[in-house]
């Protein structure tokens, strides 16, 4: 297996690397939506990275849990942890910045996606992720990244949150092995 | 023996009583609903989840709000809805329940919401149906109404924070009362500390305190310092002989007054699952006022509902592919 020799990138320093990608596009009438768990975690971080940005263009925020729209439900069922979307603002009209931790398959955007539309029409949707590991499955794909890392199928690579509040990557493969 | 409403993972599969179910499903359930409650207030008031499955609410019984609040809660999550009323079809030409359900099979129906005036019809439906098919029991006989006590718990976890230091009396007719014995299970399963019934010796059942409750005869006593008050319907209709003087007798011992409602907490809330005798066991000014969440808990009974049908909709097997 080859995950053991990944060299994984710091999580904080990838962070600072999207909030200035991110400033060009913090203008009137956006709005940042953070993807249950990872996503949440990272919109947070660029709350506080941004707050001057934020402040000055009244930009507004809020919090997705797809479970509801995942095209998986039929097989897997509900997860026991699902907790509620928190979108507060009008999504009509609203340039929306929809954030998730790690690109995958494509799948929990389009969930993400579906779940903003039933909210109202968004003028537009930009797709940013930490990091895009490869191996999507749908024509979709993240505008604005900081990470490309490859991974094949039996890998699993995560966002975790420490107790401090920091951000780092893990990878585990399914063999069991991790490494941070 | 094994438990009919869970599978060998122990993931719900039909919904027949609460008695039987552990915490953690019970709180899994509420946790869901909590998510539900804002689809409502959304410009579109839809989720995608059971798109393409046909919900049959089959009621052997009258119910209006019980009916209503199943078939929003299916529609809202996007299943197509059949709603029959038994007693004016085909059982009236003496078809049996089984042929019914057979027949609602062969149309394709993926789950069924029973209601019937005997206890263990919807337990019989469920032994019945193939494994793709769910059940849920929305009430049979005196025995269970299983998400009428699930929704008077979200309703309490709304506005008391913490189940693990609350009193509660459940008042009124014990005896005829399935939704009082759904309450008594979960509030028990949840682990409310105290748990009281306050009723006169005929309408309750003969032996209640097995339950662990504790029982009362006295509004008084048994309404002191409690942080919940739970009423009952008198029903009326399921009594045969003389178990009351008169209903407004009753109104007088037993019927929620303001002034009887001052026994308890200050902030104690006032439940009823609904319809009410006003002016039987409670009293206009209560039901229409401050303390009373009579009706948030119809509209949290809509997300309790979406909550239990999207559990036992999903999950029938392997996935293909990536999640992420």
């Amino acid at each position: 297996m080859t995950s053991t020799n990944i060299k994984l990138p710091n999580a904080e320093d990838l962070l600072k690397t999207l909030a200035q990608q991110l400033k060009p596009l913090l203008q009137n009438n956006t709005a940042l939506v953070g993807i249950q768990s990872g996503g949440v975690w990272l919109m947070q971080r660029l709350l506080v990275l941004l707050a001057k940005e934020i402040a000055e263009n009244a930009v507004e925020h809020g919090i997705l849990d797809v479970s509801f729209y995942r095209d998986d439900y039929e097989q897997r069922g509900l997860k026991a942890e699902n907790r509620p979307s928190q979108i507060p603002f009008e999504v009509e009209n609203k340039h929306i910045i929809l954030i998730d931790d790690v690109f995958y398959t494509g799948r929990t955007t389009r969930a993400a996606m579906n779940e903003l539309f039933d909210y109202g029409r968004p003028a537009s949707i930009t797709l940013v992720a930490l990091v895009n590991r490869g191996g999507r499955e749908l024509p979709i794909a993240p505008q604005i990244t900081t990470a490309d890392i490859a991974l094949d199928a039996t890998q699993n690579l995560q966002l975790i949150q420490n107790t401090d509040g920091t951000l780092s990557l893990t990878l585990q493969s399914s063999s069991g092995k991790s490494q941070a | 023996m094994n438990n009919p409403q869970l599978d060998t993972d122990g993931r719900l599969r039909h919904l027949l009583s609460i008695e039987g179910l552990p915490k953690k499903i019970l709180n899994q359930i509420l946790d869901t609903a909590e998510s539900f409650v804002g689809v409502a207030e959304r410009e579109v008031k839809k989720v995608p989840l059971l798109r393409g499955k046909t919900v049959c609410n089959l009621f052997f019984e009258n119910s209006t709000r019980t009916r209503t609040t199943f078939e929003i809660a299916a529609k809202r999550l996007s299943a197509d809805v059949i709603s029959l009323n038994v007693n004016t079809s085909s059982q009236s030409k003496g078809e049996t329940i089984l042929d019914t359900v057979d027949n609602l099979i062969a149309m394709h129906a993926d789950m069924f919401v029973v209601r019937h005036n005997q206890s263990g019809a919807a337990h019989f439906i469920a032994k019945h149906v193939p494994s793709h098919i769910h059940v849920i029991n929305a009430g049979d006989g005196r025995h269970s109404h299983p998400t009428q006590g699930l929704l008077d718990m979200f309703t309490i976890r709304k506005y008391k924070a913490d189940l693990h230091n609350l009193r509660v009396a459940i008042v009124g007719d014990v005896l005829h009362s399935r939704v009082a014995r759904s309450e008594i299970h979960a509030l028990t399963t949840l682990g409310v500390p105290e748990v009281r019934v306050i009723a006169p010796k005929t309408l309750l059942p003969a032996q209640v305190d097995k339950l662990g409750v504790h029982v009362f005869h006295d509004m008084k006593a048994g309404l002191k310092d409690v942080d919940v008050v739970m009423m009952l319907r008198l029903q009326n209709e399921r009594m045969n002989g003389a178990m009351l003087p008169s209903t407004q007798e009753y109104f007088k011992t037993y019927g929620l007054t303001q002034e009887k409602l001052s026994y308890a907490k200050p902030d104690a809330i006032v439940l009823h699952p609904g319809p009410m005798n006003r002016g039987v066991e409670i009293d206009s000014t209560v039901a229409d006022g401050a303390q009373s969440v009579i009706l948030p808990q119809v509209t949290y009974g809509i997300a309790v509902r979406m909550a239990v049908m999207a559990m036992l909709a999903g999950g029938s097997g392997q996935v293909q592919g990536g999640q992420a």
